[in-house]
């Protein structure tokens, strides 16, 4: 049905969307590749206070097949849809757009007529998904005002030749195909979002499939075969325009997150491990002279430990790396969370100023040695803050603890369970975590959140704040 | 319809009527200004904008008198009425798709070509060619002569300039508007479905062709 006035959930800029209701449920990539024969799912966590049910899974949608390896997913629409060149704000923010990164496959996931009771609508099979797109391992999606763009790690034909962005009509779903037209020496591909007042995609760099499927390969780590730089692209003629390097033992460079208001040019992106000295480190981009420069602004040791302390993949190191595998900034471009899930730690900074952020907050949950429990688990915790989450008015947090099936192994090889945990956010500055909300999911592992009516990863805007 | 006037006054309801759609150009140029801070930018880009309208429209004329050169005016009138039709059927159950553009860092180059485009391709100027053909339609039934057709030329130029200055003053009030009074919230609130409005309206001009025709 066609809308009469716009989806209440699209906002004009970041400040008006701060001014949002706060989300009553999450919905979360629930998986369970190589554990048991069950499979994947989208769960549905109840975020409301006032609820009885708070904190508790309301329901489980699990998918028709099994071994899809839920990671990462978005939705259909959200407040790019207002961008003034070509606004549609009569779409409805409804869909959400699930990729199987391991099959291939594509779940388009109807979230009315009940909300905490999400039905598939429509599944693209992995055939068509890759012979459409050029692509498979789909990966980041991200609502654009003109289409649905989803991130790949490889090629459709196997393991060589590089990954990359495709789109998904924004209507039908149907593939419409690659994103770029001349990628230049582009090949790794991971995360990637824009500054739709810039005309600028930025994309990062994590590895080739046979680099992570089934595990990290220590061996390529130390000779820096993991991604190590950042693609700037203009957006209007999908073509590459600069790649900066950040220096070969800078491996892993993952999650981007440019600044949500359109006149700041800046942005933040996290790098998973130096091979140097096992730091991990955020970097900033930004303009010069109409040039993009990266400046590291953050640099977060590893933590001496003994060996017999440590899983055998990092035995070697006598040291647990940070590992910061996700990072998130509230919407007002003042908090970035770091999640450091080798050391078990969210770390909270103030990033008013971008160039000299300020430690302001952190809690410690899980990780590699210290396995530390929640006030409300009766057992030390595997993993550590991985997917964060934030919530519109930037005043909730909430994250996960898997990382990746093969990876989750190797890093915390005890049989790893999942649980997802809510940090409550002081407005100036500082987090606790909620002694009231553990979601235990038990065996099945958890990844990406997405929070109700959107998040702080999800929406762009073409307003200033 | 309003005798010899009725055309003229539905040159610059269509006006007016383009002006106001958010997706024609008002708020491409609001956007603009706030993004640099200028509000001067505001009306300069609308300027732009209301050529490339202007243009779309201006091409509409064109085919109109050409047309007028090798068909009858009736022959031309149903004509219309069937492709209005079909294209309103079109945008009835499409009137949320617009023609690919991804870009924020425009130019006024950009921005008259934008609004050509959008103008084009959402059939401002199919829609208005039934008032373009009243307006000059009267003198122009049996093709021919000279005099007359350069008189007809003058009556399309004043009426694409009528239609042009209505949108550019609509497009103006209703910027000065959102960036005075009410804000960017008024999106939220106010926003109605215009997409679904403008099919309407191109089945409306479809009736008026026919009726016109008849």
């Amino acid at each position: 049905m066609a809308l009469w006035k716009p989806d209440p959930s699209f906002y004009p800029s970041p400040k008006m969307a701060m001014q949002a209701p706060p989300e009553r449920h999450a919905y979360v990539a629930a998986l369970n590749y190589g554990r048991n024969d069950q499979p994947d799912a989208i769960c549905v966590v109840d975020l409301d206070e006032s609820s009885d049910s708070y904190g508790t899974v309301l329901n489980k949608m699990d998918l028709p097949h099994v071994g899809d390896e839920l990671h990462h997913f978005g939705w259909n629409a959200c407040s790019s849809a207002l961008c003034p060149f070509a606004p549609h704000p009569h779409l409805e923010r409804r869909y959400l757009v699930v990729p199987g990164i391991r099959s291939s496959r594509l779940y388009i996931i109807d979230t009315k007529p009940d909300p905490t009771n999400p039905q598939i609508t429509k599944v693209i099979e992995p055939e068509e998904v890759m012979a459409k797109s050029g692509y498979s391992r789909p990966h980041t999606v991200h609502c654009g005002p003109d289409a649905i763009y989803v991130s790949a790690m490889g090629t459709a034909s196997g393991e060589d030749g590089p990954g990359g962005i495709f789109m998904l009509d924004h209507f039908s779903f149907e593939v419409k195909g690659p994103w770029e037209i001349d990628r230049g020496d582009q090949e790794l591909a991971y995360d990637f979002w824009w500054h739709l007042a810039e005309d600028v995609l930025v994309s990062s760099e994590w590895a080739k499939p046979h680099q992570f499927e089934n595990g990290l390969v220590p061996e390529d780590l130390l000779a820096n075969k993991y991604g190590h730089r950042l693609h700037f692209w203009d957006l209007r003629k999908r073509k590459l325009a600069q790649t900066i390097d950040l220096g070969a033992e800078h491996q892993m460079v993952l999650e981007l997150r440019p600044a949500h208001d359109p006149r700041k040019s800046y942005g933040f992106a996290g790098v998973v491990i130096s091979t140097e000295d096992l730091s991990a480190s955020i970097w900033v981009w930004h303009q010069k002279d109409g040039k993009w420069q990266m400046e590291k602004v953050i640099t977060i040791p590893p933590v001496p430990v003994k060996e017999e302390q440590l899983p055998p993949a990092l035995k070697p190191f006598a040291a647990v790396p940070p590992l910061v595998s996700d990072i998130d900034l509230s919407l007002d471009d003042r908090f970035l969370y770091v999640s450091c899930w080798g050391t078990g730690e969210l770390l909270q900074y103030d990033v008013s100023d971008p160039f000299n952020p300020k430690l302001s907050g952190k809690v410690a949950i899980g990780g590699v040695v210290n396995k530390k429990a929640h006030p409300k688990s009766d057992s030390p915790l595997l993993g550590g803050p991985q997917m964060v989450e934030i919530s519109r008015d930037g005043k909730r947090v909430y994250f996960t603890n898997s990382l990746y099936s093969s990876w989750d192994d190797q890093f915390y090889p005890d049989k790893m369970g999942g649980w997802m945990v809510k940090v409550n956010v002081d407005p100036d500055g500082g987090i606790a975590l909620d002694p009231d909300f553990f979601v235990d999911f038990g065996e099945t592992r958890v990844h990406q959140i997405r929070l109700e009516g959107g998040d702080a990863s999800t929406d762009s805007f073409c307003y200033p704040s | 319809m309003l005798g010899p006037l009725g055309p003229w006054l539905a040159m610059l309801g269509f006006g007016a009527f383009h002006g106001l759609n958010p997706g024609m150009g008002w708020l491409f140029a609001l956007s603009l200004g706030l993004q640099q801070q200028r509000e001067r930018v505001i009306w300069l880009s609308l300027i732009p904008i209301a050529a490339g309208h202007a243009l779309a429209i201006g091409l509409a004329a064109l085919l109109v008198l050409l047309g007028l050169q090798f068909i009858s005016l009736s022959v031309l009138q149903w004509l219309t009425a069937g492709l209005l039709l079909l294209f309103g059927l079109y945008k009835l159950f499409n009137y949320y798709r617009h023609p690919r553009w991804v870009g924020m860092k425009v130019g006024f180059g950009d921005l008259f070509l934008w609004s050509f485009l959008m103008a084009t391709a959402h059939g401002a100027g199919l829609m208005v060619i039934p008032a373009l053909m009243g307006v000059t339609g009267a003198g122009m039934d049996h093709s021919g002569h000279a005099g007359h057709v350069s008189a007809a030329g003058m009556d399309m130029v004043l009426a694409v300039g009528l239609h042009t200055a209505a949108m550019l003053l609509v497009m103006g009030a209703t910027a000065w508007v959102v960036y005075r009074k009410f804000g960017l919230t008024i999106l939220r609130q106010h926003w109605i479905n215009f997409d679904l409005i403008w099919a309407f309206a191109l089945l409306a001009a479809a009736g008026i062709a026919a009726w016109m025709a008849w």
